[in-house]
This record gives C-alpha cells, sequence and structure tokens, in this order.
C-alpha cells in the first residue's frame, strides 16, 4: 500500500478567510479504494477540507491532486471553469441537507446531469437512473417529486444522483447528522454497500460507530490541523493525543452504548 | 354621453396596447438588469444597481418629460407613443429587475452546490436548477410590478397621448361631466387590471401545480 501513488492527494492545504485561518498545511493522502473518515467538533475545518477538494470552498493554498490532474489548477477563468466542471463529474458529492432539486421528479434529479453532460438519450438516461435507484432501494419512488420523500429517502436519491456520473470518490458531508435518528440506517447501509464495492470515499460524520464500521482510516480534526489519524480501532480505542480523547469522551458520553 | 363612448373605447385599447408594449421593454429591461447586477463583473454590477436606483429613485412623469421634451435637444426624436412606451419601459425594467435578482438570488445555494458538483456549468445551473425554481417565484411580484405600469401609462396623458387619462380629460371640456368622464376611465382601467390580474393569477397556479 505503501509504494502505490495515492489516488486523491492533498498537498499542504491552507485556508484562510480573512485573518482566520481555518485550514493550517493539512496533508492527506487517500489510496483507491480506502475510504477515510475525518471527525472533529464542530468549526474545526473538516467540512471546509471535504468542500475544498471539489472546489467549493477553494484553497488559498497547497495543491489537490485526483490520480494524475491537479483539481485546483491556476487558469485564466474560462479554461478553469471548463476545467473544473470536468474534475466535478468524477467527484460524487452528499450533502447534510440533500439539495435535491424540488422541481424535478427523483428520476429528473438523477438524469439531469448524465443527460446534459454525457449526452445520453432519453432511454439511456432513464436506464441509468432506475439501475442506480434500484441500487439505493428507491426505484419504485422513481416518479415521486423530492417533497414526497422522507429525509433518509431523499438522501439515497441524492446518492443515486452522485453515483449516476459514475465518480471516481464520493465525498460525504454528514449525509446523516440531518436525518431521524430512525432514518440514519437506510443511509448507512447504502454507504456501506458501496463501501463492499470498494468505492473510494471521504466521509465527514459525527457518527462514531458508523466510522469505525466501514472506514479503514480515521483523521481526527481540530482548529484547522489534522490532530491524529490513523485506523479506526486506535484512534477509537486508543487514541494517543489528549484533544482526541477530549472529543471522543464528551462525544461519546451523549450517545447510548 | 353615449356619443363620447366610442371614443372611450379606442382610448381603452391605446392604454392596452400601451401596457402589453411596456410590459414587453420592461421584461427585456429587467432581464438585462438582472443579468448585469449578478455579473461577476464588477463594472456590469455597477450599471445595473445605477439602472435600478437611477429610475426607481426619480418619477417617471419627470422620466417621460426629459425623454419626451428633453429629447429633442440631444437629436433623440420621439412621437408621444413611442416616448410614453420607451420612457414607462424601461422604467419598469427597474422595479422588475429588483422582482427578478430577488427571486433568484432566494434560491438555495445548496441547490446551486448540488448543480454545479455534478459538473454542470454556471449556464446549465441557471438554466437547469436554478430558473425553473426562481420563474414560480417572481410570477406574483411580476404581476405586482404589471399592475403598477398599468395605472402608470396615465402619466403619458400629459405628453398628449390620447389614452383613457387624456380622453377623459379632453371630453370634459365639451360634456361639463367631469364626475362621469373619469368615473367611466377609472372604471375601464379596473377592467383592464382586473383581466390582468386574473391572468397572472391563473399562471401562478398553473406553475404550482406543475
Amino acid at each position: 500500500m505503501t509504494d502505490q501513488k495515492p489516488f486523491v492527494d492533498i498537498r499542504h492545504a491552507q485556508k484562510s478567510f480573512g485573518a482566520l485561518e481555518v485550514l493550517k498545511d493539512i496533508n492527506l493522502q487517500v489510496q483507491k479504494g480506502q475510504i477515510v473518515a475525518i471527525i472533529g467538533p464542530s468549526g474545526s475545518g473538516k467540512s471546509t477540507l471535504l468542500r475544498a477538494i471539489n472546489d467549493l470552498d477553494p484553497l488559498t493554498g497547497g495543491e489537490i491532486w485526483l490520480e494524475d490532474k491537479q483539481i485546483n489548477k491556476k487558469l485564466p477563468h474560462r479554461q478553469y471553469e471548463k476545467h473544473i466542471n470536468l474534475v466535478r463529474q468524477e467527484i460524487g458529492m452528499v450533502f447534510q441537507h440533500f439539495n435535491l432539486f424540488p422541481h424535478l421528479k427523483v428520476r429528473e434529479n438523477v438524469t439531469l446531469a448524465p443527460k446534459m453532460l454525457k449526452g445520453l438519450s432519453e432511454a439511456e438516461a432513464n436506464k441509468l437512473a432506475e439501475v442506480q435507484l434500484e441500487k439505493v432501494g428507491m426505484l419504485e419512488r422513481i416518479d415521486f417529486y423530492p417533497s414526497q420523500l422522507s429525509g433518509g429517502q431523499k438522501q439515497r436519491v441524492a446518492i443515486a444522483r452522485a453515483l449516476a456520473m459514475n465518480p471516481k470518490v464520493m465525498l460525504f458531508d454528514e449525509a446523516t447528522s440531518a436525518l431521524d435518528p430512525e432514518l440514519v440506517e437506510e443511509v448507512n447501509l447504502v454507504m456501506k454497500k458501496l463501501a463492499e464495492e470498494h468505492m473510494t470515499m471521504i466521509i465527514v460524520t459525527h457518527e462514531m460507530s458508523f466510522a469505525e464500521s466501514v472506514c479503514d482510516r480515521v483523521l481526527f480534526m481540530d482548529q484547522g490541523v489534522v490532530v491524529e489519524e490513523g485506523p479506526p480501532d486506535v484512534i477509537f480505542r486508543n487514541p494517543k493525543n489528549d484533544r482526541t480523547k477530549e472529543f471522543l469522551r464528551k462525544h461519546l458520553a451523549g450517545q447510548h452504548p | 354621453m353615449q356619443r363620447v363612448f366610442p371614443f372611450f373605447l379606442e382610448a381603452a385599447w391605446i392604454t392596452i396596447l400601451l401596457s402589453v408594449l411596456t410590459a414587453v421593454l420592461g421584461l427585456i429591461c429587467g432581464i438585462l438588469g438582472t443579468w448585469a447586477r449578478l455579473s461577476r463583473f464588477a463594472l456590469l454590477r455597477f450599471i445595473g444597481a445605477a439602472y435600478v436606483s437611477v429610475f426607481r429613485g426619480t418619477p417617471a412623469l419627470i422620466q417621460l418629460f426629459i425623454l419626451y421634451f428633453g429629447g429633442p435637444q440631444i437629436g433623440i426624436q420621439l412621437d408621444a407613443f413611442e416616448a410614453g412606451v420607451i420612457g414607462l419601459g424601461i422604467n419598469a425594467g427597474a422595479y422588475m429587475t429588483e422582482t427578478m435578482r430577488g427571486a433568484i438570488i432566494s434560491i438555495d445555494k445548496g441547490q446551486i452546490e448540488a448543480a454545479r458538483t455534478v459538473g454542470l456549468s454556471r449556464l446549465q445551473t441557471m438554466r437547469y436548477v436554478v430558473l425553473p425554481q426562481a420563474m414560480r417565484l417572481m410570477i406574483r411580484p411580476l404581476g405586482v410590478n404589471i399592475n403598477a405600469l398599468i395605472k402608470a401609462t396615465a402619466l403619458v396623458a400629459a405628453i398628449s397621448v390620447v389614452e383613457l387619462t387624456y380622453t377623459a380629460q379632453r371630453y370634459i371640456g365639451s360634456t361639463y361631466k367631469p364626475f362621469e368622464m373619469f368615473l367611466i376611465a377609472g372604471a375601464l382601467y379596473m377592467i383592464i387590471i382586473y383581466v390582468t390580474g386574473q391572468a397572472v393569477a391563473w399562471l401562478d397556479r398553473k406553475a404550482r401545480i406543475n
């Protein structure tokens, strides 16, 4: 594994909002098929780091690479737009608040981008939507509008929408944080299924037990730096850093055993 | 009394024509204004903002006078009807710019992010994600703008366009019945506005169902 070239490579990532430095020299290498969880208190910069990967929150310093392509290359505006639109097709993203398109049916939510960007015909796009929605268990809701779905169902459709572009990496930004507790499991199951299919995933989460059961590696971030990282059993069972211990203690105190 | 009726109907037709042309020009100016105000270029944003504050910040009547009476001095020769449509249209466009811009910026940022992360361009995001949602939101407030613009067509009486208000004033002289003349004009305005209002409400309902 160590001699393998990283699939996602974040080098010296730095980000400031004015005088406030929210990411301080972050380095993260993710191998193909690896699943990495990023945990940490709110305001630690974990979401910002995730959103920097597809340039939703551009870095102010450092580089991000996907395979042999630099994502945040310096280019003139027009060229950069072209470049980033292509890069983003290869990176799926799932948001805390689902962000389904409310004016489109479930089917069209999934087919919009493939039709526009990959030139799929109506029939091909429909077939693709059926396959992806089947995968997340939402095929029977294909002709519903998002407003007719529960939170968990919306999130599963959002995952299908991202998968429809056949991404190389999936980013999850607190995908289950906005869900009622009884709806979390159905989304976690879909994510586990993706993990079994060896999808490369970077997951920002507050769910320690899920992170522990699914991830290959866990990063603990606080105040813009990676405080500690390692395999889940080490981070969760035997953390070395005091800040990690403190965070986990507080976090687990609020959860039932 | 009966003998003035045909003249009022003809005048009502002129008012309708003025309203329709003003609304069309207003929408065009509104789209351009919105595009400028939402541009990523500071100069265009400035031009858009200046357009809105100048035309909303001065009386429409003064704008009409400048165009119609002042225009010839700087080489703009328009007849009264043309000046009326252009003056009121540009004025209405400033209000519509704010209506459209308001609807567009009220769309949740998460919608734009979701569209961009699947790889859609700025333009595609606007066309397929933001605008379809914003259009539904702007139908009713644009209806309010159009209601105001229909009533503002009365102002062009002051530059002698023979529309409803001008016609009412004209026949006061021969009939000595200002009360009746203005009542007829008012009733005709109300019919025009009522029908327009119903059309807007119908469009709004239709957009909500789809």
